[in-house]
């Protein structure tokens, strides 16, 4: 059977408002922070995807995804980061009780 | 004549050095440095009087001299606003007035002003007047002039409020200068107009007679008059708010509020005639360009006299008395500029103006300083708590009386001789005129011998402590300027200053003289009989019979209640508070109104703002696909 492209594609949208559903409604940041890191893997899957059926001679493509796989580990780091100070603050990385900034 | 710039610049440091290093002074030194710098000041005017004077005259005429000269605003080639000095019979002669009034004032405020606090600030703006005042009458011209007119100006503002804490001065003040700056505000736009046209401020071209520098203005008129005239007569708009004119006067008698020799200096003997000066110093303007200007300065001024006179009869405060009778003997010296013609014998008006404005000058800062010597006695200005003071202060008394008698004009003290070379003027231009003047002539010697009989005679008042004589540095400057009084008739004045610069001779026209003694006599012999024992009956029967006129003469015919109705109720009233209501209902309610809903509405979407990132998210993905959905599908 042949794999054609609309598959890759049905799957990273799928993969996408996956990311999207669990971005509003995790409660939990470091749930949050795997919802953005689904939706950014679905990103890389049809830039791969788009290079590999409709250009196959270029490049770009690759290279974007590999790109974006860069910035979205250091925004990991970040993130992650910043959870484990907000932990250390407050015992606690539930999105509601992150109010305090606010008053 | 180089030194001549001293003459301006030693006031100016003594009030920068008394302004701002005064209060550490002891306050009898920072006197000391006042008077002493204007005695300097005195000193080097009378040299250069005698210096000027004695100079040979260049084709009969006194030249005119310009020892200092800057150029200070470039605008074109013609038009620039220069400073400098400019030395001409009648300038000479003020700078001369002006230095001895202000000496003796000086001198006489050390024992006047003794004790009072701010006298160190006191001889600053003495200073600062002096100096103002002599730059406005050396001004080459008429936008330096413009400069010190202002100068003046705000030194009468802060001397007539030298006693802030007091509400009448204060209030005086500002009138006071209100009222003048008002004035001067057509004194600008006619210095625009004459300078638009003529392409110049300079006096010297003004005046110099050639008619091309008016060729612009010729065929430009405006409501009947040419454009000069109006210029000229916007001229005297100022002139007649800073030399106290009807109906701009009511400044002056308000003024009194300040210490008495600063009524003695700024509205007695200088800065109330710099009108006066400035129309003598424009003449020719007047006489070639606008000679229907003239007859209206000779008409406001008769005016003004005989209103002044008449109020000045029935006051009891002695400081207002004297303040209607100066406005009274300014309106003189208008008229006789009014009346006055150009060459020999016609310029008659013109000489008697400038030399009615020299004595009056001395006699009137003499009628003052008296004043403020009895009211220093009396502690008081009203007329009632005085009487019988003549033994008690006999040098005032003696030159009190010298003074009201110059004022009245008998021989042979000085006003005599430059009130009749007036009237002959007046009788020469119209005997309605000469009648008219005469019969003023007549109420001021009859106010000013009321004045001296309610004050020295009469019945003696109760006083609390008893009066006595002032110290030696009040009388000193009373003897001073009483002797210039009973001296000054005999100066042969127009062999200085005349229309045309040429010498005449003055000869007393006996008909004329004799006739205004016999009235001067009569008005004395009548106030004799009316207050000298205080006892009769006659001035209160007066004042019964002609109750209507006395009560509107004391209350100077309304005139102020009048500028209160126009300026409170129609002005304030009908313009100011609708524009106020205007400005604070609908001009601030819209703008409070749009803030008010801007407020309203965030308070009302406050709660849309929760800072949660995941429903911001959400809303924006709800966005995203409705314009989805949008480009799509329609």
């Amino acid at each position: 059977m042949e794999i054609r492209m609309e598959y890759y594609l049905i799957i990273s949208t799928i993969m996408l408002f996956a990311g999207i559903y669990g971005f509003f409604t995790r409660r939990n940041l470091l749930a949050v922070l795997i919802s953005v890191e689904l939706m950014l893997n679905s990103v890389d899957i049809n830039f791969a995807v788009f290079n590999r059926y409709l250009f196959p001679e270029a490049m770009e493509g690759f290279f974007f995804a590999l790109f974006a796989i860069g910035v979205s580990a250091a925004e990991t780091a970040v993130a992650i980061a910043i959870i484990i100070n907000i932990y250390r603050n407050i015992r606690n990385i539930q999105v509601k009780k992150l109010g305090t900034m606010k008053h | 004549m180089e030194y001549t710039l001293f003459i301006l610049l030693l006031p100016l440091l003594t009030f920068f050095g008394l302004g701002l290093f005064g209060p550490k002074m002891k306050p009898c030194v920072a006197g000391i440095i006042g008077t002493v710098s204007l005695a300097i000041a005195a000193a080097l005017a009378y040299f250069t009087a005698w210096d000027y004077f004695s100079a040979p005259r260049v084709d009969d005429v006194y030249a005119t001299v310009v020892p200092f000269h800057v150029e200070w605003l470039h605008f074109t080639d013609k038009l620039h606003i220069d400073l400098g000095i400019l030395l001409d019979p009648i300038s000479v002669m003020m700078l001369v007035v002006i230095t001895t009034v202000s000496l003796m004032v000086h001198i006489y405020s050390m024992g006047y002003m003794k004790g009072e606090r701010g006298f160190q600030r006191y001889y600053a703006f003495l200073s600062l007047f002096s100096f103002s005042m002599l730059g406005l009458v050396v001004a080459t011209n008429i936008f330096q002039t413009y400069i010190f007119w202002e100068l003046v100006g705000v030194s009468s503002y802060l001397l007539i409020g030298f006693y802030y804490t007091k509400p009448e001065a204060v209030a005086a003040s500002k009138k006071a200068f209100i009222v003048t700056r008002f004035a001067d505000l057509g004194f600008l736009i006619g210095i625009l107009l004459l300078s638009y046209f003529t392409k110049t401020f300079s006096f010297e071209l003004l005046t110099s007679g050639d008619h091309s520098i008016f060729a612009d203005a010729a065929g430009v008129t405006f409501l009947g008059g040419s454009v000069i005239s109006w210029a000229v007569a916007l001229v005297f708009i100022g002139c007649a708010g800073k030399s106290a004119m009807f109906p701009l006067h009511i400044w002056l008698p308000d003024a009194m509020e300040g210490p008495t020799p600063v009524s003695a200096l700024i509205h007695a003997a200088t800065m109330v005639v710099a009108g006066v000066y400035l129309v003598a110093r424009l003449f020719p303007v007047y006489y070639f360009e606008a000679p229907e200007v003239l007859v209206m300065v000779a008409v406001v001024g008769a005016f003004t006299s005989l209103y002044a006179a008449v109020v000045a009869c029935v006051q009891t405060d002695i400081k207002r008395v004297l303040a209607f009778s100066t406005i009274s003997q300014i309106g003189f010296m208008m008229v006789a500029l009014g009346v006055s013609g150009m060459e020999g014998h016609a310029g008659l008006g013109y000489m008697a103006s400038m030399f009615h404005l020299f004595t009056h000058a001395m006699f009137k800062a003499l009628l003052f300083l008296g004043a403020g010597a009895i009211i220093h006695a009396v502690h008081s200005n009203e007329m009632s708590h005085m009487g019988g003071l003549r033994r008690k202060m006999p040098i005032t008394h003696i030159t009190f009386l010298i003074a009201c008698l110059a004022i009245a004009g008998i021989p042979p003290f000085s006003g005599f001789f430059s009130k009749d070379e007036i009237l002959a003027a007046c009788f020469e231009f119209s005997p309605v005129m000469g009648w008219t003047m005469s019969f003023i002539a007549a109420l001021t010697a009859f106010y000013m011998f009321r004045l001296y009989y309610n004050i020295f005679w009469g019945k003696p008042a109760q006083h609390e402590h008893e009066p006595h004589e002032a110290p030696a540095n009040m009388t000193v400057p009373l003897i001073v300027l009483a002797a210039i009084t009973c001296i000054a008739g005999f100066i042969p004045f127009g062999h200085f200053i005349t229309a045309d610069g040429i010498s005449y001779n003055i000869h007393l026209d006996w008909q004329v003289a004799g006739t205004s003694i016999v009235i001067a006599c009569i008005a004395i012999g009548v106030a004799t009989g009316m207050y000298r024992t205080g006892t009769s009956p006659v001035p209160g029967r007066l004042a019964e019979r002609f109750r209507g006129v006395h009560t509107a003469a004391y209350h100077r015919f309304y005139i102020d209640e009048f500028y209160q109705f126009v300026t409170h109720k129609l002005i304030f009233g009908g313009i100011s508070r609708p524009i106020a209501w205007f400005d604070r209902h609908v001009i601030d309610g819209a703008m409070n109104g749009l803030a008010w809903v801007a407020q309203k509405t965030s308070y009302a979407i406050r709660s849309l703002q929760s800072g949660q990132i995941q429903q911001y998210a959400f809303v924006f993905l709800l966005g995203t696909l409705i314009i989805l959905v949008l480009v799509l599908y329609v």
